[in-house]
């Protein structure tokens, strides 16, 4: 599955600006020579990464499975328990209930995400537009801040009874909105958060992508009489369909595991209701100190990022095909 | 008119070229106007908390609000700054900005150059491993990360914080899709000139690659500058804690102290507003070629 994730991330829609690869055929005569002699200078090349790989990923991953089917709580030993710490989760509501808020998140944020940064990057690449140079500044601004401060500045626009939001709507004659106490609404505000602060980086993806696209095409259609819309739909957005998968399917995984954003703009609340899935193993394992149980649920929130990799690689080989 | 001006072109490049047709004008304003329509929407939000940070606190929930504060104060900064121990906590989020940025570097060009100019089947398989890495990010790891940490004896240090972080995808990545457009000649060349593998490495490829390090100098300070969890994690003493532990403490708080955060908030902002303006261009032409964000 990781194979398959390499030939959308390669695509000719990123790539073409780097020029041409290595010329083919001479590298096939020389390989068999190489792969004897040179294998010393690549491992120290690699030693730091290798070392690090089995650390950090190795190591963890092998005993966070061992510990899923333990109770361990952090000290003294860690009893077998089977599949005990799986069950217990199945059958947890405040799981399911983390679950589906991570998932209404997703479905709130993604879609907003990929709009607006796919609408800002047509805006800076398109002949149209004044002013580019500061519009791509003040676009980009929200990548140097960090989801913390993110959350603050959203959490201060939309204050219960001090928010500039709530402000306006009461000078307009509406009534003070419930931005804090209202779990839907306080979810609302999370989603515009994350949109605004996700929107930057995959801008730039989409710019690249963009600029890539062969104006050729463009001015073939434009004989042909084709309207602005009808370029955008029939020659822009097959062109950059490789980016676009990239750009969903690394928002999605991103927001699956949302966790500072939601902690800055409302510590999920009110209350729990906001909790999404790294709240939840986070409050299980390390303010609970069932490193056991949080082990299994974070077992299952890697499943879950799994099966979404592998149902958008497969819708995108289908759509290819 | 039109005749004298536009005889020397051809006629189809003539009618692209011509910006006052009336279909273009319109299509003109209106793209322009949504996108400052959006410039402003993304800008508003950060302008109005910068105003709002120079403001004293009794004025910052005084109704009717304005726009800009009508006595300007810095109160908030200072008092962040010296009581809050904001001070502090800039000072240990540079240390581990900075130390893991340059270890990334190095890691990652190394790892990069390796794994575009030498072939072996452990090669190929150690670069989906990297790959993997990416469908395994520490959040999902944490407890049996932050377990591995403490077995190391690393808990409640700095390091704790850096040494993980050293290893991504996107940096070996980035490097690694340099290395394959630098010709294989110049490292033939060096080979037949008796140069050793490392030190071709060294004293040839790694100066041919200082924009890569640069832009990835960039993201590498910006991923850590502003990490959350796992420097939550991993950081226990108060004196240790990294500018977005503490600014979250500050929001954690039974009664925010909004003076206080705003003021930390955006002194937290400042230094990477300005590595970004200085290096803009490193950022906006980025090659982040397999779009992975860390």
């Amino acid at each position: 599955m990781v194979d398959s994730i390499h030939p959308p991330a390669e695509a000719p829609g990123i790539d073409v600006r780097r020029g041409p690869e290595p010329v083919r055929p001479r590298q096939r005569g020389w390989r068999p020579r190489r792969r004897n002699r040179y294998v010393g200078a690549p491992l120290v090349l690699i030693s730091i990464n290798l070392l690090l790989f089995v650390t950090f990923f190795v190591w963890p991953a092998i005993t966070g499975l061992v510990y899923s089917f333990t109770s361990y709580t952090g000290v003294g030993t860690a009893p077998y328990v089977g599949l005990d710490n799986y069950q217990r989760l199945l059958q947890d509501e405040s799981f399911y209930a983390a679950l589906i808020r991570t998932l209404i998140f997703t479905a709130g944020a993604v879609p907003l995400t990929v709009l607006l940064s796919l609408g800002t990057a047509v805006l800076l690449v398109t002949p149209y537009t004044k002013g580019k140079s500061l519009a791509r500044v003040i676009f980009f601004l929200p990548w140097l801040i960090s989801p913390i401060i993110a959350g603050v500045i959203w959490r201060w626009m939309f204050g219960e009874n001090f928010g500039l939001v709530n402000y306006l709507i009461i000078s307009l004659g509406g009534k003070e909105v419930p931005w804090q106490s209202d779990a839907n609404l306080s979810l609302f505000v999370v989603i515009i958060a994350a949109a605004w602060g996700g929107t930057a980086f995959n801008m730039l993806l989409f710019v690249a992508a963009l600029k890539n696209v062969p104006t050729a095409y463009y001015e073939a259609a434009s004989l042909d009489g084709a309207g602005s819309w009808d370029k955008f739909r029939n020659i822009t957005l097959p062109a950059i369909a490789p980016t676009t998968f990239i750009v969903v399917l690394l928002s999605i995984l991103h927001s699956m595991k949302e966790y500072a954003l939601i902690q800055a703009v409302n510590a999920g609340g009110p209350g729990t209701a906001n909790n999404l899935l790294v709240q939840y193993i986070y409050t299980k394992g390390f303010e609970r100190a069932q490193i056991g149980y949080a082990s299994a649920a974070s077992f299952v929130l890697m499943l879950i990022l799994m099966v979404v990799a592998v149902v958008q690689l497969g819708m995108n080989r289908r759509k290819e095909s | 008119m039109a005749l004298t001006t536009s005889t020397p072109r051809p006629p189809v490049l003539r009618r692209r070229k011509r910006p006052d047709a009336p279909g273009e004008l319109s299509k003109k304003v209106w793209a322009t106007a949504v996108m400052w329509l959006l410039v402003v929407v993304y800008g508003f939000p950060v302008l109005w908390f910068l105003l709002s940070s120079f403001k004293p606190a009794g004025e910052l929930f005084s109704y009717p609000l304005t726009f800009l504060p009508e006595q300007p104060t810095i109160k908030g900064f200072t008092e962040a700054w010296t009581r809050f121990d904001v001070a502090r906590y800039f000072l240990n989020t540079l240390v581990v900005a900075l130390s893991a940025t340059a270890l990334t570097i190095v890691a990652s060009a190394a790892c990069g150059y390796a794994l575009a100019k030498y072939r072996s089947w452990w090669l190929k398989a150690f670069t989906l491993c990297i790959l993997a890495t990416t469908m395994l990010p520490g959040e999902v790891l944490l407890s049996p990360l932050f377990l591995v940490v403490r077995d190391l004896g690393l808990y409640n240090s700095l390091s704790a914080v850096v040494v993980p972080a050293v290893i991504t995808a996107t940096g070996t990545f980035m490097f690694r899709q340099f290395f394959l457009t630098v010709p294989d000649d110049l490292l033939e060349a060096a080979r037949i000139d008796g140069s050793g593998e490392l030190s071709t490495f060294l004293r040839i490829m790694l100066p041919l690659s200082r924009p890569i390090m640069l832009t990835l100098a960039i993201f590498s300070f910006q991923w850590r500058w502003n990490d959350y969890i796992w420097p939550l994690v991993v950081l226990n003493d108060p004196n240790k804690f990294t500018l977005q532990i503490g600014v979250a403490t500050i929001v954690g708080a039974e009664n925010v102290n909004w003076s206080v955060l705003l003021g930390a908030s955006v002194l937290s902002m400042i230094p990477l507003v300005a590595i970004y303006l200085l290096f803009q261009k490193y950022v906006m032409n980025a090659d982040i070629n397999a779009g992975l964000k860390d």
